[in-house]
């Protein structure tokens, strides 16, 4: 921190606000991680710290860079773009997988793979609402 | 006075996410089933590629930007694998 020194007033406000913002954010994403119930709860807290945490911090690492080198410093952005890009297909890939064991697990929370087809429908049509009603719950898978 | 402030706001800024890395760390050992403890790693990866950059901010050296670009890069294969393994059972199919 020795070269810090020569740092305007408001430049190191705003690093520090842009630092704490995202630190802050990363460490209430962690503590959802550690506090929630079920997996699909979970799955949603660190995501947190991979949106406005990663954007704080690397704003932060911006202006600090950009301040002390005296030309416009972005190559933080690359971070940036690669967590923005990579951060979905990852949880959506262990979700899937997750939702693959507790089907094959048959726990009772998960909706089940398939609803049943129309051939219950035809068989004995004033049973319709169940096949709208499943069709709507897997939906929101 | 700026050097004051900016200290400060890496130690508390260190601090947190040093917490955040214990407490994904507690998630991957405890987790009740794999899926969380492949959370728990993704977790633990994408804040150690934070307190990369924050100690790039405390050191004024760019070096740690290089290491905070590989830790993310490894963390996103890491999980992209481990998840294809619970998926599938092998990673290259």
């Amino acid at each position: 921190m020795n070269q810090a020194a020569d740092l305007p007033i408001w430049a190191a406000l705003l690093i520090a606000l842009f630092l704490l913002i995202g630190a802050g954010l990363t460490l209430i994403g962690s503590f959802g991680l550690y506090r929630l119930r079920s997996f699909y709860d979970r799955i949603h807290a660190p995501t947190l710290g991979t949106s406005w945490g990663t954007a704080g911090i690397i704003t932060a690492s911006i202006i600090y860079f950009s301040v002390m080198e005296s030309r416009l410093v972005l190559h933080q952005l690359l971070i940036g773009a690669f967590v923005i890009v990579t951060t979905p297909v990852t949880l959506i890939l262990l979700s899937r997988a997750a939702l693959y064991r507790d089907r094959a697990k048959n726990d009772p929370g998960v909706p089940p793979l398939d609803p049943p087809n129309n051939t219950s429908e035809i068989s004995n049509p004033e049973k319709e609402p169940t096949p709208t009603h499943n069709n709507t719950h897997t939906g929101e898978v | 006075m700026s050097a004051a402030i900016l200290s400060w706001a890496v130690t508390i800024a260190q601090i947190a996410l040093a917490i955040a890395m214990a407490l994904a760390l507690v998630r991957m050992i405890k987790g009740p089933r794999a899926q969380d403890r492949v959370l728990g790693l993704d977790a633990l990866y994408g804040n150690a590629m934070l307190l990369m950059l924050v100690f790039g901010i405390r050191t004024g050296n760019s070096l740690y930007f290089e290491t905070s670009l590989i830790i993310g890069a490894l963390g996103f294969v890491a999980t992209v694998a481990l998840a294809k393994f619970l998926m599938r059972g092998e990673v290259i199919e």
